[in-house]
């Protein structure tokens, strides 16, 4: 499997951490019961096909990627930096 | 019928025209006391311990393909009770136990053999942890004991001691774990579960879960509605899918795990040899290839094969520990789809909702525990109380921060 960063091209699996679902991005406010949290941290949909998840471009830019991919054939369907997201604070 | 050498025997002298199918190929009724969703070893282990130890008849399992077709077929077949943590520790031993008894029990050869298993360690920080585990284990009930290089090296002469970079400094034994052929336990289940009057139903995969006023009522199949008093979701690494269809999001994100085995060689590693400077750890099958693994390949995937980089990590995790290998050909790979909870252990508890137990987040172990997990879930769901031995193996453990985490590395999905 290779995931193509937007910033370095085409690169081997090796060279990124996997993080964990997109549910990472949502982040609840400090004071929000603890069933957000939970939700949060540990719940997970855990799909069977299309999902986004979150890795780290460790052995490269140091961008966090957030990733478009199909969690049965491993077909990765887009790259994207989590910085350049709409809306996403610098 | 009852298997025994005698019937081998007279079966042998008349053409083996007796023999008759193990299961019924069984319909699906309207209604059942209990509906297991799952017939892999767990959901047959806990169809089969409903009907013997609880007494319920009028039970089916639900399998989407073929008994045993799931994760059951798809491990490297190890049997221990090496475990440390409270919650952990009884849970494994009481497993262990069932498995010395169950070929007996169930009147079927899984091929069960205790032969042991070394955990090697390398370093005095290793030696003082695997001392500590050991005591735990001792304590626990189960048996463990600390061998030194002389005695390793009279025992597995073909380890690689002295290298500078993991010089092996002892290893930690465990002589009641071994190995088993893992399909015949589903098969041995699936066996005895048809004799007490289970319905095992293959090719019915469950659409739907009917939920009525907060209490379950049956499930929509591809084989039509059934009613259920009490379902139990057993389904390893699908476990997402199906507790979706109660609404439900579980702490559960699924795996991939690799395993591989060679091509058959004549006998040469007599027991479980585990590597404690990379994860990696190797038996030999009766048939006699070389069966090893390492750990998951660290992202989501339901694609049941996996990536070339955690291949060439157990490989050369293998090559470090016993160069002797290098030469033997690698048969085929293969990649289950393992349950991974945040803290790395099982879930056995009732949901929300009432009358829906579910059975899940396994990791990489769950075929140690086919036995107690079967016996735990179906006292669960017989009783409705959680079996003293699975009492720590809580849905909501997360949230309230009861974690039990065996390797120390934290509660986070991509951790363990």
């Amino acid at each position: 499997m290779r995931l193509t960063c937007p910033l370095c091209g085409p690169r081997d699996r090796r060279e990124f951490y996997y993080y964990g679902a997109e549910d990472y991005l949502h982040r609840p406010a400090p004071d929000a019961p603890i069933e957000a949290w939970d939700d949060h941290l540990h719940l997970r949909t855990n799909l069977a096909g299309v999902i986004k998840d979150l890795w780290y471009h460790e052995g490269g830019c140091a961008s966090w990627l957030l990733v478009t991919r199909n969690t049965i054939t491993h077909e990765v369907l887009s790259v994207e930096r989590v910085a350049d997201r709409k809306g996403a604070s610098a | 019928m009852r298997y025994s050498g005698f019937k081998v025997f007279t079966e042998g002298l008349f053409g083996n025209k007796g023999w008759t199918p193990a299961w019924r190929d069984a319909a699906p009724k309207a209604e059942y006391d209990a509906v297991i969703i799952g017939g892999g070893g767990h959901g047959l282990s806990t169809a089969y311990y409903l009907a013997k130890n609880h007494g319920l008849r009028n039970i089916a399992v639900l399998e989407k393909g073929y008994l045993g077709g799931g994760n059951v077929g798809r491990n490297t077949t190890i049997v221990r009770a090496n475990y440390f943590l409270p919650g952990n520790s009884e849970f494994y031993s009481h497993s262990l136990k069932l498995w010395e008894k169950l070929e007996g029990e169930l009147n079927y050869n899984v091929m069960h053999s205790q032969r042991g298993q070394v955990v090697l360690f390398h370093s005095d920080g290793q030696r003082d942890a695997a001392v500590r585990r050991a005591n735990a284990i001792v304590n626990q009930g189960d048996d463990a004991e600390i061998l030194d290089v002389p005695t390793l090296k009279q025992l597995y002469p073909f380890l690689d001691y002295n290298q500078t970079r993991f010089p092996i400094y002892g290893g930690m034994n465990q002589r009641r774990a071994g190995t088993a052929r893992h399909d015949a336990v589903a098969w041995g289940y699936a066996r005895g579960a048809d004799q007490l009057g289970v319905d095992l139903i293959q090719n019915c995969e469950v659409t739907g879960i009917d939920i009525e006023g907060g209490k379950v009522v049956g499930v929509q199949t591809t084989r039509g509605a059934i009613k259920a008093k009490k379902v139990g979701m057993v389904a390893a690494g699908r476990s997402g899918q199906v507790a979706a269809m109660a609404g439900m999001r579980l702490p559960v994100e699924s795996h991939i795990m690799q395993a591989y085995v060679t091509e058959g060689l004549k006998p040469c590693i007599d027991s479980v040899i585990s590597f404690g400077m990379g994860h990696f750890y190797i038996s030999q099958s009766d048939k006699g290839g070389l069966v090893f693994g390492g750990d998951i390949d660290f992202y989501a995937s339901y694609a049941a094969r996996g990536n070339l980089p955690m291949l060439e990590h157990v490989m050369e995790a293998g090559m470090t520990l016993m160069p002797m290998i290098g030469r033997a050909k690698v048969l085929r790979t293969w990649g289950g789809i393992m349950d991974m909870t945040p803290d790395g252990s099982p879930i056995i508890d009732k949901t929300h909702i009432d009358g829906l137990f579910v059975d899940a987040g396994w990791n990489y172990g769950g075929f140690k525990a086919i036995p107690a997990s079967g016996w735990c879930m179906a006292h669960l769901m017989a009783t409705g109380q959680p079996h003293e031995v699975a009492a720590k193996f809580r849905l909501d453990r997360f949230r309230t921060g009861h974690l039990i985490d065996e390797e120390g590395t934290g509660s986070q999905h991509n951790l363990h």
